[in-house]
């Protein structure tokens, strides 16, 4: 059951990324994008991290693309994209893509083949284990977290906050 | 149960993806949302090791991602946003002043 659900969620995730690539219009790939992120919180459900997929949803699917799509209406790109002439160019990057593909499946191969630990740890999937570890062990990385959420916030309002005058 | 082989292949796939449409698109915006495709398929390589070798720390580590993701997205929205009101465009082919 849990295996139709995976290869039912993976099927959406990967033809929602390979819809975005093959659009020409902006405002179509970010709504092609939303549903592959949606189904990728559904797949993170599967792997017992119940809380990664909620954040997944609400921050990816939620805040980020409509991020995305404000800005795209901001552009108001009315006319799409024209045709590419420039042929070489993505036939050398899907050349590349297809090496790349080629060695990260070795590498997944290895990282599997090598001794695993003990699979399916009882607190593995408890959010109150997650949050002890995030305020004990990266209790830094948390703190410089949020300074860097506000280093972001101040930095985009100073960026793009200007108006055309000044 | 689902191996996580199978969940490593997806983020392998989703990582290529990510790649070929940094390369094939020509605008910064779906650039841009290429890279959020690319960290999604290191988010999901991060779940499925963790859950492989039966430790949390992955499922802190992809929050982190995800706030850092999301900080990037908003500054990255600004530079985007200011190319194009100097430029008026937005299409890399257009963007040429850098090239030697």
């Amino acid at each position: 059951m849990a295996l139709i659900i995976f290869v039912i969620l993976a099927a959406l995730c990967a033809g929602g990324v390979t819809a975005m690539i093959l659009s020409r219009n902006q405002a179509h790939s970010a709504l092609f994008l939303v549903l592959a992120f949606s189904s990728l919180g559904g797949i993170f459900g599967l792997l017992d991290a119940p809380f990664a997929a909620a954040v997944q949803v609400l921050v990816y699917a939620g805040a980020i693309m409509v991020l995305f799509l404000f800005a795209i209406m901001m552009f108001n790109l009315s006319q799409p994209e024209p045709p590419s002439r420039k042929r070489v160019r993505t036939v050398l990057g899907l050349a590349m893509a297809i090496v790349l593909l080629a060695e990260l499946g070795l590498a997944a191969r290895k990282a599997l083949s090598s001794p695993q630990g003990p699979a399916g740890l009882p607190d593995a999937r408890d959010i109150g284990h997650i949050g002890r570890l995030l305020f004990s062990d990266h209790l830094y990385a948390f703190e410089i977290t949020s300074l860097l959420i506000l280093a972001a916030l101040v930095g985009a309002m100073a960026l793009a906050g200007r108006t055309e005058g000044e | 149960m689902i191996p996580s082989a199978a969940f490593l292949i997806l983020a392998v796939v989703l990582f290529v993806l990510g790649i070929v449409a940094f390369l094939v698109k020509r605008d910064l915006l779906t650039q841009f949302m290429a890279v959020e495709v690319m960290l999604n398929a290191g988010n999901l390589a991060f779940l499925a090791l963790s859950k492989a070798l039966g430790r949390p720390d992955g499922q802190v580590v992809v929050l982190f991602v995800i706030t850092v993701a999301a900080a990037e997205a908003v500054v990255g929205l600004a530079v985007i946003v200011l190319v194009f009101r100097q430029r008026k465009t937005i299409r890399t082919d257009d963007l040429k002043e850098l090239r030697g």
